[in-house]
């Protein structure tokens, strides 16, 4: 069974149908006992940290997380999920769960592209994702895939040896990053097309180890 | 780099698209969840809907056809059409839709747009835009004045003031339409799109009048969209997604070129 962890934040029911399409049993959950008790973890979320991160702590699920995480467990994060795994976020100086040392920054303004053109907050829409080192999870992915963005912050690692892909957007950004059985994605897999759903296949069978 | 989007449009009145598409195979579809997952699979970087059911009961129609689109495609979708409030926005999010655009409700109550980017994020909320050329006045500034119930009510209301008056309310994207170019197919209305663009932070989807590929090019070089919509271009076979996205490409934009095959059949 997968758990998709519940935390009042962003769009799960997204994530629960991509799952079912590809034939994997899931439940939405924020019962403790049951996020631990699951074979794989998905931690979705769309939002603001300060709130994800007192809603996980109201249910007891930044523990939860942790030992799992600590145990092995595969655990896929999500847009705001690849955020607050880090340690903390410029977004309202919120302190996040720390699975991944760094921090989630802002993108500066005014951004310019290397044409020079003015770009706009949030990064919206689709965009490539230039694979650094190889992941097991990203089996099948080409680089000309191209995958769904909305964000105004992005996930910024300590050191370079967590960063799996990069993206371009004014400046180079880490939009997966990975660290033993965890792995995290900027960018919505559930919202991505085929090569969206093929990670989100990979992940379901993937057994946490690189 | 960020590509630009080309995103078709579907006009939905009692479940069914008003339209429906004569593919050049000629064969016509008239159910959106069939038109949705043809242009899924033709690489559309994004799906719009527009209610115009009149019908009493049209939010449970529409209610089904966005549960039934979200069972099977995956990338984004937005509704449009009759959205007045918090729980009408609630439940089309939950059905599966990614963004809500609202339009006139917006300018009946332009609280909806910051009660609806508080309750659910800036990123579902599109302010859908009608637009018309007027006489510069202390009144209209711009020389583009908001229009409602298809173009034939003015509401005294600049248009470039009011796309950043709903950015600050917390839009998170606008989709831009002129009445003016909207099915003369000559092109979008290329002094309106970068006026709004250039003057908001949030991305503007180009509206109305598209009747090449070249006018789609127009949209994002002078007309510096981020995304374009198109209608009948596609509804009618003129082009394919695809080959509209060839052909911008081969023009030098950057677009989503490759989207694999369905791994879900």
């Amino acid at each position: 069974m997968i758990a998709i962890i519940d935390y009042k934040a962003g769009n799960l029911k997204s994530v629960e149908r991509a799952l079912k399409k590809l034939g994997f049993a899931c439940r939405i959950t924020h019962d403790r006992e049951e996020v631990l008790n699951s074979e794989r973890i998905i931690f979705p979320g769309v939002g603001a940290a300060g709130k994800a991160i007192a809603d996980l702590r109201h249910f007891g699920l930044d523990k939860a997380l942790t030992q799992a995480f600590k145990e092995g467990t595969p655990i896929l994060g999500i847009c705001l999920g690849a955020q607050i795994i880090l340690e903390k976020s410029e977004e309202n100086n919120t302190q996040c769960l720390g699975l991944v040392r760094g921090d989630v920054k802002r993108f500066p303004l005014p951004l310019f592209s290397f044409d020079n053109e003015r770009l706009k907050i949030p990064h919206m829409g689709w965009n490539g994702v230039h694979l650094v080192r190889r992941h097991p999870v990203l089996e099948g992915i080409r680089p000309q895939d191209e995958f769904y963005f909305v964000h105004s912050y992005y996930p910024m690692p300590a050191a370079d040896q967590y960063i799996i892909g990069t993206t371009d957007y004014g400046i180079e950004f880490p939009s997966i990053i990975g660290h033993k059985n965890l792995i995290a994605m900027q960018f919505h897999l559930e919202k991505s097309g085929p090569p969206g759903l093929r990670i989100l296949k990979n992940f379901c069978t993937w057994n946490g180890k690189i | 780099m960020l590509s630009k989007r080309i995103i078709p449009c579907l006009d939905v009145r009692d479940g069914k698209t008003t339209k429906g598409i004569k593919f050049k195979e000629n064969v016509d579809i008239g159910d959106p969840v069939e038109m949705a997952r043809f242009y899924y699979e033709q690489g559309a970087d994004e799906i719009v809907f527009y209610d115009i059911t009149a019908s009493s009961d049209r939010r449970n129609i529409m209610i089904d056809v966005v549960r039934r689109v979200a069972e099977d495609i995956f990338i984004p979708f937005s509704v449009g059409g009759g959205i007045r409030n918090i729980e009408d926005m609630r439940e089309v999010l939950l059905a599966g839709a990614e963004k809500i655009s609202i339009n006139s409700e917006a300018i009946i109550n332009s609280k909806i747009i910051s009660e609806g980017a508080k309750a659910f994020g800036s990123q579902c909320i599109v302010l859908g835009m009608d637009v018309k050329k007027v006489e510069i006045s202390n009144k209209i500034p711009s020389g583009y004045e908001m229009v409602i119930h298809g173009g034939r009510t003015y509401t005294g209301i600049d248009a470039l003031a009011w796309a950043r008056e709903a950015e600050s309310l917390g839009a998170g994207e606008i989709c831009l339409n002129s009445i003016d170019a909207d099915g003369t197919k000559k092109g979008y209305e290329l002094s309106l799109t970068p006026l709004i663009s250039e003057n908001v932070n949030i991305p503007v989807i180009a509206s109305g009048g598209a009747g090449s590929i070249a006018h789609i090019y127009d949209a994002f070089t002078k007309g510096k969209a981020d995304a374009a919509l198109i209608a009948s271009i596609v509804h009618y076979g003129t082009y394919t997604i695809k080959e509209i996205k060839e052909e911008l490409h081969a023009r030098g934009v950057k677009v989503r070129r490759t989207w694999g095959k369905s791994l879900t059949g």
